[in-house]
């Protein structure tokens, strides 16, 4: 196990994100979704770093379990949580935010759960950590930190208000 | 949660019940998006086979599992071969054959449905078997009931009048009990089997107890094969809601459910039906949350190769 990011290194992602974000958007609306969990907890802090710049900027969450594509591998069904999307979809910019992007799935899963809500004018993808090893063509335009990996690694994000501490970890297999 | 079947609540602990509960509430929150259908069980065949007629539980389960993507088929039993002498068994090994993931069952017969869930790797739900029980219904009573008071233990709920031949009155009776809510029976002594719940023969006498809900339950004609009481009017005005016990209730701020479908003029009076603390619409559209929720945390075990 090695710690690769520790909490000052996250804050700057999390600024990083905020900066990027802000250098394509300007300070016209944009929509944060951030998908469960940890997601959520990504999006929010972006939303801060967003707010004090300025912009225009509401916070939504997915919950994506009912889009998954491997419940058949599943021992049991994963345990669902609300989604919270309280502003029109229809034409908003739209950028989804999660901690971690590794295959690319859950990417393919939130898009199939957003587009149910509505015909967003743009989307965007911003993870705070990009490890590799991606599956299908889902790339992230806005990205915290790259790290390298080996596809049997696991990494394990912790977030202050999810987990109690801001840390990533990766562990060797 | 990993159960195959859901056959009634007695063999579940307060926990599933809970976790049941709880993941009601996000499928509930579907039904305001203008897309209300899901993908998770794209693929899975549903299949529903109702050897009694219902048309509202059979609604409600058909719109679940098409909410949540699956494939249903509605297997017809009096226009079917069952009508041509064809045991449960035999037709169950026919249902076999065409693979399907759930099925759906209701059955006159007490422990039907627990009989077909041994006898095939499909996830079997029990919509109702005989006097026995009816789960589904109790969970989306509870579903209901929370709704109205999140905190639920202590509240206390009559279940007034054909006791005796409700597999209802069981099934949400056993889930109410489990999750703390006090129950109280009311009805005609013929139709009030003496169980560990007060027991009253008297409307007015268990209003006394101070309900927060009174739960009516709809007279069976069909399930009674005796007279258990003497007539419509009789038992409207000794154990039905009439316009002058919906004002008492509606003084002490009582709700009203009931399971549906209901006779009126009967257990109710038309009046209940625009009274501001009626659920029982609120109960339909729970169903529909409720079972895609018990749907979405069965695991059938079916094996594709």
């Amino acid at each position: 196990m090695s710690l690769v990011m520790d909490p000052s290194a996250i804050e700057s992602a999390i600024g990083r994100l905020g900066d990027l974000i802000y250098g394509e958007y300007g300070e016209g609306a944009v929509h944060l979704v951030g998908i469960r969990s940890r997601g959520d907890e990504v999006a929010e802090r972006v939303f801060e770093v967003l707010r004090k710049k300025g912009v225009e900027v509401r916070l939504g969450v997915l919950d994506i379990s009912l889009y998954r594509d491997d419940y058949e591998h599943l021992s049991s069904n994963p345990t669902l949580q609300s989604s919270a999307i309280d502003f029109p979809v229809d034409d908003a910019r739209v950028v989804l935010v999660d901690d971690v992007i590794f295959t690319g799935r859950t990417i393919r899963a939130a898009l199939d759960a957003l587009f149910d809500y509505g015909r967003p004018a743009r989307v965007d993808l911003a993870v705070l950590v990009d490890r590799g090893h991606r599956e299908i063509p889902v790339e992230p335009r806005f990205v915290g930190e790259r790290l390298e990996t080996e596809r049997m690694d696991r990494v394990d994000v912790s977030l202050e208000k999810t987990d109690g501490k801001d840390s990533v970890e990766i562990i060797k297999n | 949660m990993s159960h195959k079947d859901f056959l009634d609540i007695v063999s579940l602990d307060k926990e599933e019940i809970i976790h049941l509960l709880d993941q009601a509430v996000p499928f509930k929150e579907l039904f305001t998006r203008s897309v209300k259908k899901v993908p998770a069980l794209k693929g899975k065949t549903v299949l529903m086979l109702f050897y009694e007629p219902s048309t509202r539980t059979l609604s409600s389960f058909e719109v679940a599992a098409k909410r949540l993507s699956a494939d249903v088929t509605i297997f017809d039993v009096p226009s079917s071969s069952v009508t041509k002498g064809e045991s449960v068994r035999d037709t169950i090994d026919t249902l076999q054959a065409m693979r399907a993931d759930y099925i759906v069952v209701r059955h006159r017969l007490a422990g039907q449905a627990a009989a077909i869930a041994r006898q095939t790797g499909a996830s079997v739900i029990n919509a109702g078997d005989g006097a026995h029980a009816h789960p589904t219904q109790a969970l989306l009573d509870a579903f209901t009931l929370r709704e109205v008071f999140p905190k639920m233990e202590g509240r206390r709920v009559l279940i007034a009048g054909d006791i005796l031949h409700s597999r209802v009155a069981r099934s949400t009776s056993t889930m109410f009990d489990k999750l703390g809510v006090e129950v109280a029976f009311c009805g005609p002594g013929s139709l009030v089997p003496k169980t560990k719940f007060p027991r009253f023969t008297d409307f007015d006498e268990a209003m006394k107890w101070g309900p927060d809900v009174v739960y009516l339950l709809r007279v069976q004609k069909e399930r009674q094969d005796a007279a258990f009481y003497p007539s419509d009017r009789e038992y409207h005005s000794v154990y039905g809601i009439t316009d002058e016990r919906l004002k008492r209730l509606s003084d002490a701020g009582v709700y009203i459910m009931h399971p549906g479908p209901i006779n009126r003029g009967v257990e109710l009076c038309d009046a209940v039906l625009d009274y501001e603390r009626c659920l029982i619409s609120q109960q339909v559209e729970n169903g529909i949350a409720a079972r895609m929720a018990v749907l979405f945390a069965l695991k059938p075990q079916i094996k594709n190769s």
